[in-house]
């Protein structure tokens, strides 16, 4: 393999390391993702953002193994990571769930395969305080066509949490939900985060929930050759609040920089 | 021609007594409707189990599919009716070669739909089942079969539709104990009557077959069929 021997420290818990990713076309190679460098700290919460069609979301793909890198490689706690594992936990933008299993029976799908050593109680057990953890414990029996959208993306992130990934991956997460419905998920989804901290990436285009979630804003330039243009440091402390952040003077300094950042990428496409 | 009363009134030995016993032959229409749908269910599970193993393998495997695609391709627009003399060179006796046909007959809709259906099975559910590490047979029966279900029981409803069709067909020719013999027998003695009685019966006999079949996908899946 190429590459540099692994070291592990905290610091490096997830590096991407010189990551290629390109597609054989019959005008040649298309190249997506070009030379990513990063390095993701453990328990640390980053958002990738960037315009459609980046690559933001084949980058979060390599990282969960369900694609390969041309070139370069991703390792987790010093191993690199070739296929899909449930150390690395994905919430789907489009929720996942299997249509003929129960809320319950989704997340203990999940369960099933990943936590095999336990007996049936304790898998039970996991199931329902995770169902609790989302506030779902009153929908349980019902099927996702039962459901709203903001409650599938709850069952998703019960479900991935519900395996104790060492890394949560979430693919746009809030994308498919409409704005109310957003923020309150987020709102959500940042507590259990900041009561149970974890490596979390997050794929998105909103600059506002990158800003409100996030410790890391990995900005991507525009693909093809997509590179990393800028990571952005998110410094207020956790737990947060959208209101006393939309208050401070820094969130707007933060939010027009990345703005800025993503309309300049923008206008030089046209 | 007879008149719609005229008909009822012909027809009342065979609705009063639907299983009566007469001496060998003379059987009720009851005992008919019964041992044509014999046939039926007999030759639509075979090719329920023939079929979507083999609508699993086309839809998971390109090369299957290139392979056994120009054998349905070329099969499926024969007439089941043009099985049945193979069948009968092949049994030599009717009862079999019925069934046989109607194996035949179910074979096609079946596999293509269940292709289908495994083929287009979201990669939303693949790529969950790949991130949970489960292992590809377990795959097979955890997600693909569920996933495609609807579309196998789309294919196994048009495939009993269409058996339901032809065992009349096949009857008329094999002759023997069935409803389609009887339609046949009816007209050959200038029965018309039997023969309107006969038709209402098939009618509703398919409807009730499609409406068990919609039942049991209802059950099986916990989702809703489309309506057709």
């Amino acid at each position: 393999m190429q590459g540099h021997p692994p070291s592990p420290h905290a610091t490096d818990f997830l590096v991407v390391d010189s990551l290629s990713k390109s597609y054989p076309t019959a005008a040649g190679e298309f190249v997506v993702l070009d030379d990513i460098q990063l390095t993701i700290r453990e328990d640390e919460f980053v958002s990738l953002i960037g315009h459609s069609g980046c690559g933001k979301s084949t980058l979060l793909k390599i990282l969960a193994g369900l694609e390969q890198a041309t070139t370069g490689q991703v390792r987790l706690e010093g191993k690199a990571i070739r296929k899909p594992g449930c150390d690395r936990m994905m919430v789907f933008q489009h929720y996942g769930l299997l249509p003929w299993l129960t809320v319950r029976e989704n997340v203990r799908l999940a369960i099933d395969e990943v936590l095999k050593g336990l007996s049936s109680r304790e898998k039970a057990q996991i199931v329902n305080e995770h169902l609790a953890m989302v506030n779902l414990t009153a929908a349980a029996n019902k099927y996702p066509d039962e459901i709203s959208g903001g409650m599938k993306q709850r069952v998703g992130i019960a479900r991935a949490l519900a395996i104790r990934p060492k890394v949560l991956l979430m693919d746009e997460p809030f994308g498919a939900l409409d704005a109310l419905t957003r923020g309150k998920l987020q709102r959500q989804v940042l507590e259990i985060w900041e009561n149970h901290r974890q490596t979390v990436i997050m794929v998105t285009h909103d600059v506002d929930e990158a800003l409100y979630m996030s410790d890391r804003i990995i900005m991507l330039t525009n693909g093809p050759n997509a590179k990393i243009g800028e990571i952005l440091e998110v410094p207020f402390p956790h737990p947060r609040n959208r209101q006393q952040l939309r208050e401070s003077p820094q969130y707007y300094e933060l939010r027009n920089h990345a703005l800025n950042f993503l309309d300049r990428y923008f206008s030089s496409d046209d | 021609m007879p008149t719609p009363a005229e008909a009822l009134i012909n027809n009342r030995d065979f609705i009063l007594h639907p299983f009566y016993q007469r001496g060998p032959g003379d059987l009720g229409i009851g005992w008919l409707l019964i041992a044509s749908l014999r046939r039926v269910l007999l030759g639509f599970t075979l090719g329920a189990f023939v079929a979507i193993p083999i609508g699993f393998l086309i839809g998971m495997s390109r090369s299957f599919m290139l392979a056994l695609n120009p054998i349905i391709q070329i099969f499926k627009p024969v007439s089941p009716l043009a099985w049945l003399p193979i069948a009968l060179a092949i049994f030599n006796l009717a009862d079999p070669s019925a069934i046989f046909v109607i194996f035949i007959t179910s074979l096609w809709p079946t596999i293509i739909n269940t292709a289908l259906g495994v083929s287009s099975v979201s990669q939303d559910y693949i790529d969950v089942a790949r991130v949970l590490e489960m292992p590809r047979w377990r795959q097979i029966y955890k997600i693909i079969l569920p996933a495609s279900l609807p579309y196998i029981f789309t294919g196994l409803r048009i495939s009993l539709g269409i058996a339901w069709l032809v065992i009349v067909a096949v009857e008329m020719l094999t002759g023997g104990l069935g409803i389609g013999f009887f339609v046949w027998d009816e007209w050959s003695r200038l029965n018309l009557s039997s023969v309107f009685l006969a038709v209402l019966v098939i009618g509703l006999t398919g409807l009730l077959l499609d409406f068990a079949i919609a039942k049991l996908q209802v059950l099986v899946t916990h989702r809703r069929p489309q309506t057709t």
